[in-house]
């Protein structure tokens, strides 16, 4: 592929402009307040579009597209899947999640229980799942810029790490956000005129377009394949998509960043509607390109059929548009990564160091700094870790991310949510179990005894284990609450109860010495933990 | 603060919670059977409905569809009848 200034100068304008509004927003982000939730000044419009642009990772556009191209209906089931765990973040989780919570779902899971347990066993499942995701992207990246700029991958690395840092470091969520809202239109812009000029060749009908793949394929494209030839498999992906989404802790922080839980549920109705009408394009963008490319030159440029997109562009617009959706392709991985690493930075820093080390004790200006300095330590790591697993198979850590948010951050989420009688050791149990659980099983899993460590047989028959782990999850936070009742912390389920639907203010109040949302921030607040400890 | 309202505050949670949970059972229901649909019934999902439409695509898109009623249907909810009455509980505070 002739890949060329064109590419080059879209990045550099890309690059250009999220770094101007990393400088507008630096000059905004003073407290620690404006650095994880934007001062609550992002509008429900806003959020939905930073969602959307949080959400839609490069794996879905260039992965999926590349996935309906060479497999036909079997790619689709992706695209359906990625969408359906959003009605379930709005029905379940955004508006409590607003309400009880300040920078993160720890925060949440905290409320009335002990706070140091809980801290740090969500951070971990945060970390580890922002880890994974971070790996997944950074290889990607390197991979995909490899091929579109002709950079070398550790070189690629180190551009997007060092890019992802900066709008994080320097302008913390406000920039962040914007970040994602530029790649979002972007990226939708892209898909949207791309899909138009395939349906012009089709009389602008998408019956035709697979008519005719199916004229040169066969029948069969249009129906499932062999991708599902485990109901299982299917069964189990699907639940860790569902309930993933749900766990994510990226994506639960933007929820802190609107003014009210009325705004956090309008967001997710907007990002609906976006990241659903982008899954359908890539109906037209796979079918797309299978007719007009064809799965055999797809796969020679790249095995993994990730530049059918690409070629599909340079087909239907030249050089100029292959170089506009290389740039977009790279702007969606670093507006992913940035995401990614605010909330890692927000773990590290106001889960363990402030709740956990300091025991809230931490003031407005210390916070900022820990914060920032995870936020380097992060990108340090995001680096490393993209140049050690250069040339690994990593496709199937988003959807262990996913598995482990599901199995381990989303129960702990609802039974503290919805349960009275949920209790520190049972969330800690759910959390810890569910994410270990996970861990093993996807290693014990054909997904790396098979794929990636090339053996013969694998222990475990699934190759997705959020069909164990989740249920396994939610077992033993239940289990585990009922053996270690609480009245205290069952109590605090009325007020909990009073806050999740009234929001802060007085309802805060109530819940006395566990409160985590005491907001810290204001200076000579007495802190009020030891009351829960 | 009288019981009365707290009943009322309550009640209203409970509200929230069962259409929550009622339209999550919705669109499992849609996703997974969707799911199983491709699981145990391929050549099913093969059937053309149209030229060049086959019942599987249709549905997947259906499905998208379905995400996109579900929010509608609980956002038209909480914006009609549960932020006023959460109103009214906050006022009369």
């Amino acid at each position: 592929m002739a890949t060329s200034l064109v590419a080059k100068l879209f990045f550099f304008l890309f690059l250009s402009v999220t770094l101007a509004i990393t400088w507008w927003a630096a000059r905004r982000t003073r407290t620690a307040d404006h650095f994880y939730s934007a001062g609550r000044s992002i509008t429900a419009g806003q959020n939905g579009w930073a969602l959307a642009g949080d959400f839609m990772s490069a794996a879905s556009f260039l992965g999926i597209a590349g996935l309906v191209a060479t497999t036909g209906f079997d790619g689709l089931i992706y695209s359906a899947g990625w969408l359906v765990g959003w009605p379930v973040v709005l029905f379940l989780i955004a508006e409590p999640l607003r309400n009880l919570g300040k920078y993160t779902f720890a925060d949440v899971v905290a409320v009335r229980m002990r706070q140091v347990p809980v801290r740090i066993a969500a951070a971990f499942g945060t970390l580890a799942t922002v880890t994974l995701y971070l790996i997944a992207q950074m290889v990607g990246a390197g991979g995909l810029i490899k091929l579109l700029f002709g950079l070398t991958y550790e070189a690629a690395v180190v551009v997007v790490g060092l890019a992802m840092v900066a709008y994080v470091l320097f302008g913390g969520m406000l920039a962040t956000t914007w970040v994602q809202i530029v790649k979002a239109v972007l990226l939708l812009g892209g898909a949207a005129l791309l899909a138009l000029l395939v349906l012009l060749r089709f009389d602008m009908n998408p019956a035709a377009l697979f008519a005719a793949a199916a004229e040169q394929y066969g029948a069969a494209v249009l129906a499932p394949g062999k991708l599902v030839s485990k109901p299982l498999d299917a069964v189990s992906l699907g639940i860790a998509l569902m309930f993933g989404t749900a766990g994510l802790p990226h994506i639960l922080m933007r929820f802190y960043t609107v003014p009210d839980a009325r705004a956090a549920r309008q967001s997710v109705f907007w990002a609906t509607g976006l990241i659903g009408a982008f899954y359908l394009l890539t109906f037209v963008l796979g079918f797309g390109a299978m007719v007009l490319v064809t799965p055999e030159v797809i796969k020679s440029v790249d095995a993994g059929g990730n530049m059918a997109a690409p070629l599909l562009a340079e087909l239907l617009g030249g050089t100029p548009f292959l170089g506009f959706i290389g740039a977009v392709a790279f702007a969606t991985i670093l507006a992913v990564v940035a995401g990614l690493t605010l909330s890692g930075a927000a773990a590290l820093s106001h889960d363990l160091w402030v709740n956990v080390v300091k025991h809230g004790h931490a003031d407005a200006h210390e916070q900022l700094r820990v914060a920032r300095a995870a936020t380097v330590c992060l990108g340090v790591i995001a680096i490393l870790l993209g140049i050690a697993f250069k040339g690994q198979n990593v496709a199937f850590m988003v959807s262990l991310a996913f598995a482990i948010a599901a199995s381990g951050n989303f129960p702990a989420l609802v039974l503290s949510i919805f349960w009275r009688r949920a209790t520190t050791a049972g969330v800690v149990a759910a959390m810890a179990t569910g994410t270990l659980a996970t861990l093993v099983l996807i290693y014990l899993s054909p997904t790396v005894q098979v794929d990636v460590l090339h053996r013969e047989d694998a222990w475990f028959p699934l190759k997705y284990p959020a069909l164990v782990t989740v249920p396994l999850g939610f077992l033993t936070g239940i289990v585990v609450s009922l053996l270690t009742p609480s009245a205290a912390e069952a109590e605090a389920f009325a007020a909990l109860e009073r806050r999740a639907s009234l929001g802060g203010g007085g309802g805060s109040e109530v819940l006395g010495g566990r409160a985590s949302a005491a907001p810290q921030a204001r200076p000579g607040r007495p802190p009020r933990e030891a009351a829960g400890l | 603060m009288n019981g009365d309202h707290d009943a009322r505050l309550r009640a209203l949670s409970a509200a929230r919670r069962r259409v929550a949970v009622a339209l999550t059972a919705v669109v499992m229901v849609i996703y997974f059977g969707f799911i199983g649909l491709i699981a145990w019934d391929k050549p099913l999902l093969g059937t053309l409905v149209a030229p060049g439409l086959s019942l599987g695509i249709l549905l997947g898109a259906l499905v998208i569809v379905a995400c996109w009623a579900t929010t509608w249907v609980y956002v038209r909810w909480a914006n009609g009848r549960y932020d006023p009455e959460l109103e009214r509980l906050r006022q009369e505070r």
